[in-house]
């Protein structure tokens, strides 16, 4: 403890407090300087260290694995806000049955590269696009933006499933637009299905008719996930999807993801390095909106080519 | 909650302090916070509590007033005429005026308040228009009622507006009619509508809205499926309130309702002709009977304006109802904020 009347030793932090305010102990009345959480030891929370293991996916799995059809292809692809530039000039291929993942520090461009994939940026009125979106060969400017968000679908960071059941959350991605809204005994096998391929349906095939807010975080992330494969997506977009999430869900849709790329072409942005690594075919590493280094996950986590790319991975920024 | 004194600290001696075992504080307990703090917590407890008191003071007493005079006879009777309280009769009619108006003004309000509201929030362009319309809601908010029932009359003894009230043998309109009156309540009503859901509407993330579009939904079905439905307590909520002043309003019953003693149906065509015709509420009939009207009969008067709070209170817990029954959202535990 500090001696208060020695007033230039060097406060420690436990008695910091605002300046100009009269040392302990020269009036009665004077409230604690600093109120902090006082936590008894031995009810400390413990944080158990849980290491996610390697689910033979990813960088070990890569090497071996045939790469599937390409599904989109980016050609010289630039976004900008206003006159400040998100994404600069990225070509990029997307293939199915692989996982691409986007890593790079915030505000690298990851996120809006994603978003322009189904034209997603569009909702935002000062973004500006450059350069070409293939899905299957066809410029995606030239499709309607319903049509093209059922094929690309996404998931985001946050788990935001509908104010309505599980039921319908699904179901309301597979109603299609202006036509009758079939009943729910023709959608029902297809919500099964959905919600199988997520991997929730054990846990919540009793009670569909549960309001989806009710669920716990990673099962909404799960539905949501749900809901964007139940119309068969070709691509399936993730913006950091288990950001929000405790690391046993983490693990739960990390394998969801692993496995449902068989499908699927899925590009994922993560901020965890460790996670682009476990689950990652090939990976993309973003700086300041250029496409610094794309490659196998192996590839780019051990031998990156750009010093850039090395700094990062090693944890120098980010 | 009891305001301990807060934790002081021992007078030093000599050089150094002498400092008492460290007490653990924890700020979970409130014993352990800033006197200002403690003061401030125990204002809201007490602001809260009289709001309490104060409701459940008049509903106890007009209960116990209301019980004194309330009898079968006076709700199932007509009023009339007469010069003494044996002969005045009940008053069914404005009870049944009170319903009516109440319904036919937030039918009108509602789905004006509601559609406004999505504009503003969903769409709101040109600024300058939403801009314009948020003003203009403010100001019919901030409008004393007995001048939008004025301007109402106004209104309404235009020859445009004939068939919607009773026109007297030379052509001229008076302008007093249920469906008149419901009009301008309705107007009263929207600001309590919008109001409630725009901040509904407001306080949906932007990325609820994302994900329907992520699937592949236009914005109106996005608002039709996910927002509308997310906003549903909002929009009770505000229906609530805006049948509360519905209810409560007497400017308007008088100038454009005429407040005549019984429903007074105009015309031929049945159901239509009470809508066209003239009557009266529980508000004006408690004023007509209070010691301040013509009546004074204030026994009715207690009993009518406890069947008024009944009825307000009925009207809330349905519109409540109908908002909840059937929508299981999730958002249900929270009233204000969905």
């Amino acid at each position: 403890m500090r001696d208060p009347e020695a007033p230039f030793a060097a406060p420690d932090y436990d008695d910091a407090r605002p300046a100009g305010r009269a040392p302990r102990g020269s009036g009665p009345e004077l409230p604690p300087p600093i109120r902090r959480i006082v936590v008894d030891e031995d009810v400390a929370p413990t944080v158990a260290p849980s290491r996610p293991v390697a689910r033979g996916a990813g960088a070990a799995d890569a090497a071996d694995r045939v790469p599937g059809p390409e599904r989109m292809t980016l050609e010289g692809l630039s976004v900008a806000y206003g006159d400040k530039p998100a994404v600069k000039d990225v070509d990029l291929h997307i293939r199915q049955g692989e996982v691409l993942a986007l890593i790079g520090p915030s505000g690298c461009g990851k996120t809006t590269l994603l978003r322009t994939l189904n034209r997603l940026t569009e909702l935002t009125a000062t973004a500006v696009r450059g350069g070409r979106i293939l899905l299957d060969g066809v410029d995606v400017d030239a499709m309607e933006a319903t049509v093209l968000r059922r094929r690309v679908s996404m998931v985001f960071q946050q788990p935001n499933p509908f104010p309505m059941s599980i039921f319908d959350n699904v179901a309301y991605a597979l109603r299609e637009q202006a036509t009758r809204r079939p009943r729910a005994s023709v959608l029902a096998p297809q919500v099964e299905d959905a919600l199988r391929r997520a991997g929730l349906w054990e846990e919540v095939k009793d009670d569909l008719s549960r309001p989806a807010l009710r669920l716990s975080g990673g099962q909404q992330q799960r539905l949501c996930i749900a809901r964007a494969i139940a119309m068969r997506p070709d691509v399936l977009l993730m913006d950091e999807p288990c950001s929000a999430l405790d690391p046993v869900s983490t693990a739960v849709i990390e394998d969801l993801i692993v496995e449902l790329r068989r499908d699927l072409a899925i590009v994922i942005v993560t901020h965890n390095l460790q996670q682009a690594h476990r689950i990652g075919d090939h990976v993309g590493f973003m700086y300041l909106g250029d496409l610094v280094e794309y490659g196998t996950a192996e590839q780019v986590f051990t031998r990156p080519v750009a010093r850039r790319t090395r700094d990062y991975v090693r944890g120098a920024f980010g | 909650m009891a305001l301990d004194a807060p934790p002081r600290f021992e007078g030093s001696i000599g050089l150094g302090p002498v400092r008492g075992p460290r007490r653990r504080r924890d700020p979970s307990h409130e014993q352990t916070w800033r006197l200002t703090d403690r003061i401030a917590l125990a204002l809201c407890w007490a602001a809260g509590l009289m709001l309490v008191a104060i409701a459940g003071t008049i509903v106890l007493y007009m209960l116990y007033r209301g019980l004194q005079y309330v009898t079968l006879d006076l709700l199932t009777t007509h009023p009339q005429p007469g010069l003494d309280q044996s002969q005045t009769g009940g008053f069914l009619d404005p009870i049944l005026g009170t319903v009516l108006l109440t319904v036919i003004g937030i039918a009108l309000a509602t789905p004006i308040a509601v559609a406004t509201a999505v504009w503003i929030v969903e769409y709101g362009r040109p600024t300058w228009l939403a801009r314009a319309v948020e003003s203009g809601i403010e100001i019919v908010a901030g409008t004393p009622d007995i001048v939008i029932a004025i301007f109402g009359l106004a209104l309404f003894q235009q020859h445009l507006f004939a068939p919607l009230s009773l026109t007297a043998d030379g052509g001229a309109v008076f302008g007093r009619s249920f469906l008149t009156a419901g009009a301008m309540m309705g107007l009263i009503a929207i600001p309590m509508v919008f109001g409630t859901t725009r901040e509904g509407l407001q306080a949906v993330p932007a990325h609820v809205r994302e994900a329907s579009f992520g699937l592949g939904k236009t914005r109106i079905a996005t608002i039709r499926r996910v927002l509308l439905p997310s906003v549903r307590g909002n929009i009770s909520t505000g229906m609530a309130l805006g049948m509360g002043r519905i209810a409560g309003d007497t400017a308007v019953v008088i100038v454009l309702l005429g407040a005549t003693l019984q429903l007074e149906p105009e015309g031929s065509v049945p159901g239509f002709d009470v809508l066209k015709g003239t009557g009266s509420t529980l508000t004006s009939y408690v004023y007509n009977n209070s010691p301040a009207g013509e009546g004074n009969a204030p026994e009715k008067a207690y009993a009518a304006a406890f069947v008024l709070l009944l009825i307000v209170i009925a009207l809330n817990f349905t519109v409540d109802l109908i908002a909840r029954r059937g929508s299981r959202t999730g958002l249900e535990s929270t009233r204000l904020g969905a």
